[in-house]
């Protein structure tokens, strides 16, 4: 054991002096938003004590209000279908027999993540400029839409790992118990996959929470989702609201981070 | 009793796509019999668990007919065959109870609820698990686990039960009481067991009947007496049990034996399946405890005595015959027996007549 210390990287000079500037340089910016929430004065940079006004005030802003609701019913309804796209997407792609062009189908389901966010954006709101002028509607559905799609591979990659850590035979085992192929998807794949569909819900509700450039392109007028709100409200007066809002906001994302964790690590 | 054939399987082939494409069972044609418990032998590879799964349900064959009772079996999907499998890590239901993974496949068929129930509580009683009705699968032993799998094979009543090497995960003295267990439930069910193991020991001291096979072909079917005792060739001979070779000279036939000449020129009689038919150079198979040591000039062959090995049940004396072949010989320590051999020594080897076993090429 002790031969192999000096290849440790914990032993390489200034290792933990980096790591250490590393978290400071990624946290400190966080940590005083959310120490700035709590800023008695109307100022986010000069502190004048204590208080919970900013949080009242957000909470009571109609605006905030109005765009909080109408983020939480696009996440629900996005991390709802696009884990029940995932689901699917993953079923068909681990229950099979490896077939040509795989790969190719990976890299489709995961298209989201590779590319650029802007230039998907630019094409929804062209695709659905047109639709919304052919039909005249004009509703939350197609926010829903396109938030559904860009959440499908954060959804189908956990469901993908889980599906393929469990046990083949316990599916062949069903079978050999009379149970039919939907028996057998319902009563052994379905509880064993429990775990994974929720981390998959879980982390697309969090990413079509705080999406910003689709929501932006794709929104009608009056559709201002939270992350796009702040946004607007950033180009006007900057008050410690908005650090209120995004400390709320933080807290939910690490709640469901932890949620998403525990859940990827439980038993099989 | 009458005979019935459960399993027939003709000509039944398996081979998996591939670069080049892998032929994990050669034209498998065998009688599977009603109440018997049928062992698969072979080493890692060798198809026997490619025989099972397809009569599970699992692969499909490339050719070749399967039937059961005279029905076609390859029509049906694993989850209308009336057969059930013990899987080798038992894959038991992790989010079910033991009581509910036993009840799974009544459940399925449709039973009435008291009807599942009371079959479940037969089970549990007959796999001695009823104590354990409600604990997670996770929370018991393996060997309580192997139990649960049985358990919950049988509970269905399958005409057929396989088993594919449903004890090499157990540790010794546990595999030794399975074993046991298992022909207990195999005579009081009466169900045809199919048993998969490449352990001889095992297939030996359970099986009616056992297929002995190698790279994809059934070698050898026969009783554990006929297979341990024939032969049919080299490669069962050397897979069952510790086996000698000696190369022998066909020189007559007489009646059912074979009249061989060893490579000290001695004559002794043979015997050989029905098949063996011409003269010539073969190859003999004597197992070490048919042979005896003797002196030099009264033993049919002649060489130095080597290693002597103690085990404690017997010995092994290892001999290096005159012809370069080498042989051991078991012998059964008795108190009264003292060591009266001591290596280096010239030996003679010994064996009656129709003891050795002229092998097929």
């Amino acid at each position: 054991m002790a031969r192999y210390t000096r290849y440790d990287v914990h032993r390489q000079t200034g290792f933990t002096t980096i790591a250490f500037s590393c978290f400071v340089l990624l946290y400190m910016p966080i940590i005083l938003l959310v120490i700035y929430s709590f800023n008695a004065g109307s100022s986010i940079a000069i502190w004048e004590g204590f208080s919970w006004r900013w949080y009242q005030s957000a909470w009571q802003n109609e605006q905030v209000q109005e765009a909080t609701v109408r983020s939480l019913i696009i996440a629900l309804w996005a991390s709802a279908v696009s884990t029940s796209v995932a689901v699917m997407a993953a079923l068909a792609t681990t229950r099979t027999r490896k077939f040509r062009g795989q790969s190719v189908v990976f890299a489709l389901i995961n298209q989201p993540l590779m590319v650029p966010e802007i230039v998907t954006a630019v094409a929804l709101l062209i695709f659905f400029a047109g639709i919304k002028v052919a039909t005249g509607y004009t509703g939350l559905f197609y926010l829903i839409l396109a938030h559904s799609a860009f959440c499908i591979p954060f959804a189908y990659l956990p469901i993908r790992a889980r599906l393929q850590g469990m046990d083949l035979t316990l599916e062949q085992a069903a079978a050999d118990l009379y149970a039919t192929p939907f028996q057998v998807f319902r009563r052994i794949t379905l509880p064993q996959l429990w775990p994974g569909i929720l981390a998959g819900a879980m982390l697309a509700f969090v990413i079509s929470l705080d999406d910003v450039v689709i929501t932006e392109f794709v929104k009608s007028a009056g559709q201002d989702t939270l992350p796009t709100y702040m946004l607007g409200q950033l180009r006007r007066v900057v008050t410690p609201e908005i650090n209120a809002i995004s400390t709320a906001l933080l807290s939910i994302s690490i709640l469901m981070v932890i949620a998403f964790t525990v859940l990827s690590k439980m038993k099989k | 009793m009458c005979v019935t054939v459960a399993i027939s399987a003709r000509k039944l082939r398996k081979v998996y796509p591939g670069q080049p494409p892998v032929v994990a069972l050669e034209e498998a044609t065998i009688d599977i019999l009603e109440n018997e418990f049928f062992t698969l032998l072979g080493p890692s590879g060798c198809g026997k668990t490619t025989l099972l799964r397809l009569i599970a349900g699992f692969e499909h064959p490339t050719e070749g007919t399967l039937t059961m009772h005279g029905e076609d079996l390859l029509a049906l999907p694993p989850h209308k065959r009336p057969v059930n499998t013990v899987f080798q890590n038992y894959a038991l239901f992790p989010h079910l109870t033991v009581a509910q993974n036993i009840a799974f496949g009544l459940e399925m068929l449709g039973k009435s609820r008291a009807e599942i129930t009371r079959t479940v509580d037969e089970m549990m009683e007959l796999v001695k698990m009823t104590q354990m009705a409600d604990r997670q699968t996770g929370q018991i032993s393996g060997g309580q686990q192997q139990r649960v799998a049985l358990a919950r094979a049988l509970a269905p009543k399958p005409k057929v039960l396989l088993l594919d090497e449903p004890l090499s995960a157990l540790d010794f003295k546990l595999r030794k009481d399975m074993q046991l267990e298992l022909k207990r439930l195999q005579t009081e069910t009466g169900i045809t067991f199919i048993f998969v193991t490449h352990d001889q020991e095992e297939a030996l001291a359970m099986s009616d009947r056992i297929a002995v096979m190698s790279a994809g072909t059934i070698r050898q079917v026969g009783g554990p007496r006929d297979i341990y005792d024939q032969p049919a060739e080299r490669f069962v001979a050397d897979f069952i049990g510790d086996t000698n070779f000696l190369p022998a000279e066909i020189t007559a036939f007489e009646g059912d034996s074979i009249q061989t000449r060893l490579s000290s020129g001695k004559t002794v009689k043979a015997r050989g399946h029905a098949d063996v038919k011409q003269k010539g150079k073969v190859t003999l198979a004597i197992r070490p405890e048919h042979a005896s040591l003797a002196s030099e000039d009264e033993g049919l062959l002649a060489g130095t005595l080597g290693e002597i090995v103690y085990f404690g049940t017997d010995t092994h004396y290892h001999i290096a015959l005159d012809d370069g072949t080498g042989f051991v010989v078991r012998r059964q320590n008795q108190p009264e027996i003292k060591a009266a051999y001591a290596s280096g020594q010239r030996i003679g080897v010994r064996f009656g007549d129709d003891v050795a076993q002229v092998l097929r090429d």
